[in-house]
């Protein structure tokens, strides 16, 4: 099922073009990672099609305009997981993740025993259920970025989008994550991710949409379109692509 | 709880001895209708009771509340636990409005109206920086704003109490600004009362937006939450009770910036927590300070002064407390 359907997406910042006239489609169960250089437009064009920036060209979800839907319509059917951030105030972890159910209640109601439920459940399927009680700004990073995706979860979106999810986790936190995103999809959930490992995305996604300086260099299939010309292209970087026995692919750089 | 016990307390507290025999004597008078006070003795406890400390008390709870609910949603908006309801020159615009009242000598209801709409002028000036700047998003440029209008305001301030009056004048305005509960009267309150209560009410359930407010625009955005609208009538409600205060007893500072803090420390950093607690918490704050600030000496103390030295105390306090439960 198609979910998200841009056409001839454009985005200037002061005069500067980021984006030029990207077409992007997003069809329910995938996994697709937006790669590129650093100031390519990967997050610029998150945060356009999650609706928090304006840009030229047509955006529908669902085959319904963008800017038909609401801020909390919108949050129904995309959840966003952020870079890692430190929060202000010692909010605890159930907090952090009842915020997901925002979008779901009125003005004038307080989160009910099923908005906890839900938010206990996402806590469980992630497997940090323990850390309900802990302050959030006092987790190390990668139960953080745990908690955010459960907090997404409990947003109940369809569409999870994650920009660099596993930037400053350690080595063992980073593939955790992944493995985790790959169970999650097959659950039917649905991710588009920025990363900047060839390999992450190799390893956790089926699509791939690659960036150069605000225009598409090629997209589709991962296992068709990663390859060693367009990461070459993309980062300048000779790399082999290898694939093992088991069918998975890995990227190793040649130096 | 708390708060509804130590209103009953502050009844007895004050010029007049009331002894607690006499009280239930005349709870059961105006209750079931039956006493055995003299027809005399009910008349002035009626007085005392209906015009003096009634007013008095629901004025100094009402005030206590605003000023921590203004005070929290202020910190929550504004990412920043420093934040008192000062901050976009709402107190700075009240003060120079009731010391232009004053030196006008208009009549007591028309410094109030001139209170309450310098209030809300000092903070629309502050908001009009953010449209002539080049980033109408940023908080730092609002915050400026503020900064700026509040000294604007206070310089006014200044120059009016120069020029005024130094023997009739000059001291009601300073004694204004020290903040004090002794001009509560029944026709004020009942004129406030429910913008008041009202503001409360609604700061209290738009609490749970603040959470992820807080976390930054865009992923409150994200969340499902209208960031503009929150943030408007947020910043109108906060403003709105805080002018009154100002209208009803003067500058009482050191409430909106300490309630939120000593609540967060009892109860948690949830917003949708900490808003409604600060106002049963300021309530509680601001009614032991007035009755200490009656009882203490001889004569009266503008409750400003005793909030700062009461605040800091009840800080204390609850700093310690909270080490041994929270680490």
């Amino acid at each position: 099922m198609l979910l998200i359907d841009a056409k001839r997406i454009s985005f200037s910042y002061q005069e500067k073009q980021i984006l030029n006239n990207i077409d992007f489609q997003l069809y329910q169960g995938d996994v697709l990672s937006l790669v590129g250089q650093n100031g390519c437009g990967k997050t610029t064009l998150l945060k356009i099609l999650l609706g928090l920036l304006k840009s030229k060209g047509s955006i529908t979800i669902l085959s319904k305009q963008i800017e038909t839907y609401s801020n909390k319509e919108l949050a129904k059917l995309i959840s966003y997981v952020p870079q890692m951030h430190q929060t202000p105030f010692d909010y605890t972890v159930l907090d952090v993740v009842l915020m997901g159910r925002l979008a779901h209640i009125g003005l004038f109601s307080n989160f009910s025993l099923k908005d906890k439920k839900t938010a206990l459940n996402s806590l469980e399927e992630i497997g940090v259920r323990h850390l309900i009680d802990k302050t959030f700004s006092k987790l190390s990073g990668g139960e953080k970025q745990l908690v955010l995706i459960a907090r997404a979860l409990t947003q109940e979106a369809k569409i999870i989008f994650m920009d660099e999810p596993v930037t400053g986790l350690d080595y063992g936190n980073q593939l955790k994550l992944l493995k985790l995103l790959k169970e999650l999809s097959k659950k039917g959930h649905t991710f588009v991710k920025t990363t900047h490992y060839p390999d992450h995305a190799l390893y956790a996604s089926n699509k791939v949409l690659m960036l150069k300086n605000g225009k598409i260099l090629d997209e589709g299939d991962i296992y068709l379109k990663l390859t060693q010309q367009n990461i070459k292209s993309l980062y300048d970087v000779d790399v082999e692509i290898i694939s093992k026995e088991n069918g998975y692919k890995y990227c190793i750089p040649n130096v | 709880m708390f708060l509804i016990g130590l209103i009953h307390l502050s009844f007895f507290i004050g010029k007049y001895p009331i002894s607690l025999n006499e009280y239930v004597q005349f709870l059961k008078y105006y209750f079931l209708n039956e006493t055995t006070l003299t027809e005399d003795k009910i008349e002035v406890l009626n007085n005392i009771f209906f015009n003096v400390r009634f007013p008095r008390i629901i004025t100094a709870v009402l005030i206590g509340a605003s000023l921590g609910v203004a005070g929290s949603t202020f910190q929550a908006i504004f990412v920043n636990p420093l934040v008192s309801p000062g901050i976009l020159g709402v107190l700075a615009g009240s003060s120079f409005g009731a010391a232009l009242g004053l030196v006008l000598s208009l009549p007591w209801f028309g410094v109030q109206i001139l209170t309450f709409v310098f209030g809300f002028c000092a903070v629309l000036l502050s908001i009009t920086f953010l449209f002539i700047s080049k980033r109408p998003k940023s908080t730092i440029i609002l915050i400026l704003g503020g900064i700026i209008s509040s000294a604007l305001f206070t310089s006014f301030l200044a120059i009016l109490k120069y020029s005024s009056d130094p023997y009739d004048v000059l001291p009601t305005i300073v004694f204004w600004l020290m903040g004090t509960l002794s001009y509560s009267d029944k026709n004020t309150l009942a004129l406030v009362f429910v913008p008041m209560v009202f503001g409360i009410v609604i700061l209290s359930f738009s609490s749970k937006y603040l959470n992820a407010l807080s976390l930054g625009d865009e992923e409150a955005k994200s969340l499902g939450v209208n960031v503009k609208y929150i943030k408007i009538y947020s910043i109108f409600f906060a403003t709105l009770i805080s002018s009154l205060t100002v209208v009803l007893a003067g500058v009482i500072g050191w409430i909106g910036l300490i309630i939120p803090h000593i609540t967060r420390l009892l109860f948690g950093a949830d917003n949708k927590i900490v808003v409604p607690l600060s106002a049963i918490i300021g309530g509680i704050f601001l009614l032991s300070s007035d009755m200490l600030s009656r009882s203490l000496f001889e004569y009266e103390i503008p409750i400003g002064i005793l909030t700062s030295i009461v605040g800091i105390f009840m800080f204390i306090f609850v700093f310690i407390k909270a080490k041994q439960t929270i680490c």
